[in-house]
């Protein structure tokens, strides 16, 4: 699906959005009910497969601290397809572990005062990028077309120096290492899967009146029941418990 | 990869109350150990997981002469190599041993 | 130990010292058990979840790479200065310290422990040297590193003072960057390098033209120690030894920075301004000079003290907010 085919299909008519250099989205749209009024949900995306920088993280942060000091604690949705972090000597110079950190951080903030932060991610995105939108909502959702990723395996394979051909074997057994959806969904990472034939406004309609019981989730937790990461949550929850012990 | 496992009888019982201690870090050319004092008697076991296969011969050579050496009994000792020489093997293993006999916990 | 390896033309090589005492050995050098004897009251550390317990990676084998006991992430409790801390050091030299499920995991429940301490024990400590996200189990890597920050931030939220510590072999890049970057306050030695896509990843992604990762100069002052410290990318400067990231900790304790809508908001501000400042700076040298430097060409041979003259005339009194 297309943004416009994404908005259309949450909001019909009641959405404005503007997009901006890079890629990026900000914007709102009027979830309707079937009794009550419409719910105003908060729009930023980063769309087109665009990598992000400085720049753009800046400004996505910028959107989502408007949200926050309106009081509202409504909706936030963040609309993905993106490629990596912006890979430049100059990001790098200029601090980008900070920008990318400080997105993150305005999402968890608007969670934490009570905005519901929602990813959808709807195309790609990898690594920084990745970690800084999609990772950094309280509760992502994808549509099956979705590729997210940590690194493509043509560069895997010239960091590990295990072959291509190896890494493509191992790929199809170990959802650990392998880019891909399904394996995203094991980790614990997506919460659920949009079906792209039905409208999207239910759907988020009801994932809204599940929010509570779905923010209360681990991703961890997840995982461990979906069979993807064995081991993680059980770790956690020893390391939790030991250092409190007569703490 | 390749996992060897080596068994021997020590001449004594290594002296010390230290229940376990570890040295060294997994890294290219270098190896971690983990001491357990877990085994009865004089009882020796070294267990070691090499990231280089086919060194089985020299692995225990330098095993031999190390529970030659320090009588390590009562000793399991688990190694994750990276590729280490012989003799930062022999080092890591002194170290060790050195460790397990201080009579502090 | 001696465990010392060829250097790559880092500045000011390490301290290299026989000395048998921690708190003065090279903290580049050491290894992250070393550190955290040298950072922490003597014999004060104990460990959680330690190599005994065996808790290793679960991926690595089927890659042909041995595991390590502690999968990388040593996490315990200790004291500092007689209070009460929790501490977590990454081992730079196994996996470039990258972050597995496990190594992650740990991080995790250590964060989440910290936030239900007594109040004057809501305190953590990070040692960080990593490369990012171990890419043999990837996925379950970039989750942990989202899990962590997650935790981080709930854990400020309530109250905790998460300190980082950035002068490791392996720096503190990919997602450690971003680790770092959700810290109450950062120390970083010269020799600690602090960024998301590392020299040689750009080059071989963008050409050498765009970065030139074996300039070993260039990639200094681009992601180095001091270039943070100035630019306000970490809060405190550290001498490369564990005695000096120790004073710089025990100060930094003492100024609580807890994670709401004002500091965020500051945070904002700080990262506003400096792209305003210095966004079409080409180079570390002209945003040196528009910081106010006399003589940018100087800044990687200044000795210590120097250097903290020179950031203590530059920079305000005015918190870093992060």
């Amino acid at each position: 699906m297309t943004p416009a085919e994404i908005l259309d299909s949450l909001f019909g008519r009641s959405h404005r959005v503007e997009s901006g250099a890079g890629g990026l989205l900000h914007g709102e749209g009027l979830l309707a009910h079937a009794a009550g009024p419409a719910t105003r949900v908060s729009l930023i995306g980063l769309t087109q497969g665009a990598a992000l920088g400085v720049d753009g993280a800046l400004a996505l942060a910028q959107r989502v601290l408007s949200v926050v000091q309106a009081g509202e604690r409504n909706p936030i949705l963040v609309l993905i397809d993106s490629g990596s972090q912006r890979m430049s000597r100059r990001d790098e110079l200029l601090g980008l572990n900070e920008y990318l950190g400080h997105l993150a951080k305005t999402l968890m903030l608007a969670e934490q005062l009570g905005h519901p932060t929602i990813g959808l991610l709807y195309g790609g995105s990898a690594a920084g990028a990745f970690i800084a939108t999609a990772l950094a909502t309280r509760v992502l959702v994808a549509l099956p077309e979705a590729r997210p990723a940590v690194m493509d395996l043509p560069s895997m394979s010239r960091i590990t120096k295990l072959s291509l051909e190896l890494l493509r074997d191992m790929a199809s057994s170990t959802p650990v290492f392998a880019p891909g959806l399904a394996n995203m969904e094991l980790m614990g990472a997506v919460t659920e899967r949009w079906d792209p034939g039905r409208p999207l406004d239910a759907q988020l309609r009801r994932l809204l009146d599940r929010f509570a019981e779905r923010s209360q989730e681990r991703r961890d937790q997840r995982a461990a029941a979906r069979g993807g990461r064995l081991k993680a949550a059980a770790i956690a929850e020893r390391v939790e418990r030991e250092a409190l012990r007569d703490g | 990869m390749e996992t060897l496992s080596f068994r021997h009888t020590a001449a004594h019982a290594l002296a010390g109350a230290r229940a376990h201690a570890l040295v060294g870090v997994v890294g290219s050319g270098n190896l971690e150990a983990l001491f357990e004092r877990v085994l009865d008697g004089n009882a020796c076991v070294v267990e070691v997981v090499t990231a280089v296969a086919g060194y089985g011969a020299v692995w225990s050579e330098v095993i031999a002469d190390f529970v030659q050496r320090y009588s390590p009994g009562g000793l399991r000792i688990c190694i994750h190599d990276g590729g280490a020489r012989p003799d930062t093997v022999a080092l890591r293993l002194a170290q060790g041993v050195s460790l397990m006999a201080d009579d502090h916990e | 130990m001696n465990e010392a390896a060829p250097q790559g033309g880092e500045p000011a090589a390490p301290r290299r010292t026989g000395a048998r005492d921690p708190q003065l050995s090279s903290w580049f050098e050491s290894t992250a058990r070393q550190r955290l004897a040298g950072l922490l009251d003597g014999g004060s550390f104990s460990e959680i979840l330690g190599p005994e317990q065996r808790e290793l990676s679960p991926h690595l084998r089927q890659f042909g790479l041995p595991p390590a006991f502690d999968d990388g992430m040593i996490v315990g409790r200790g004291r500092l200065a007689g209070r009460t801390v929790l501490v977590a050091a990454q081992e730079g030299r196994f996996l470039g310290g990258a972050v597995g499920e496990v190594h992650g995991a740990k991080l995790v429940g250590l964060l989440r422990a910290v936030r239900s301490m007594a109040a004057d024990a809501r305190a953590l400590l990070i040692l960080f040297d990593t490369g990012g996200v171990r890419l043999q189990e990837a996925n379950a890597g970039e989750v942990a590193i989202a899990e962590i920050m997650h935790a981080m931030l709930q854990a400020r939220a309530a109250g905790a003072t998460i300190l980082g510590l950035i002068g490791g072999r392996a720096g503190c890049f990919g997602g450690g960057g971003l680790i770092a970057a959700c810290c109450s306050g950062l120390i970083v030695s010269e020799q600690g390098r602090i960024g998301v896509t590392g020299p040689e990843v750009i080059e071989s992604n963008q050409g050498v033209e765009e970065f030139d990762a074996a300039d070993r100069a260039l990639v200094w002052r681009t992601v180095g120690g001091k270039h943070r410290r100035l630019i306000g990318g970490a809060d405190a400067f550290a001498e490369d030894h564990a005695e000096s990231f120790r004073s710089a900790a025990i100060a930094l304790l003492e100024r609580p920075c807890r994670f709401d809508l004002e500091v965020t908001v500051a945070e904002h501000a700080r990262l506003r301004e400096r792209l305003a400042r210095l966004g079409d700076a080409d180079d570390a040298w002209a945003i040196w000079a528009r910081l106010g430097v006399a003589d940018p060409t100087r800044v990687p041979d200044m000795p210590a003290p120097e250097f903290l003259e020179l950031v203590a005339r530059l920079q305000d009194e005015r918190r870093d907010a992060r």
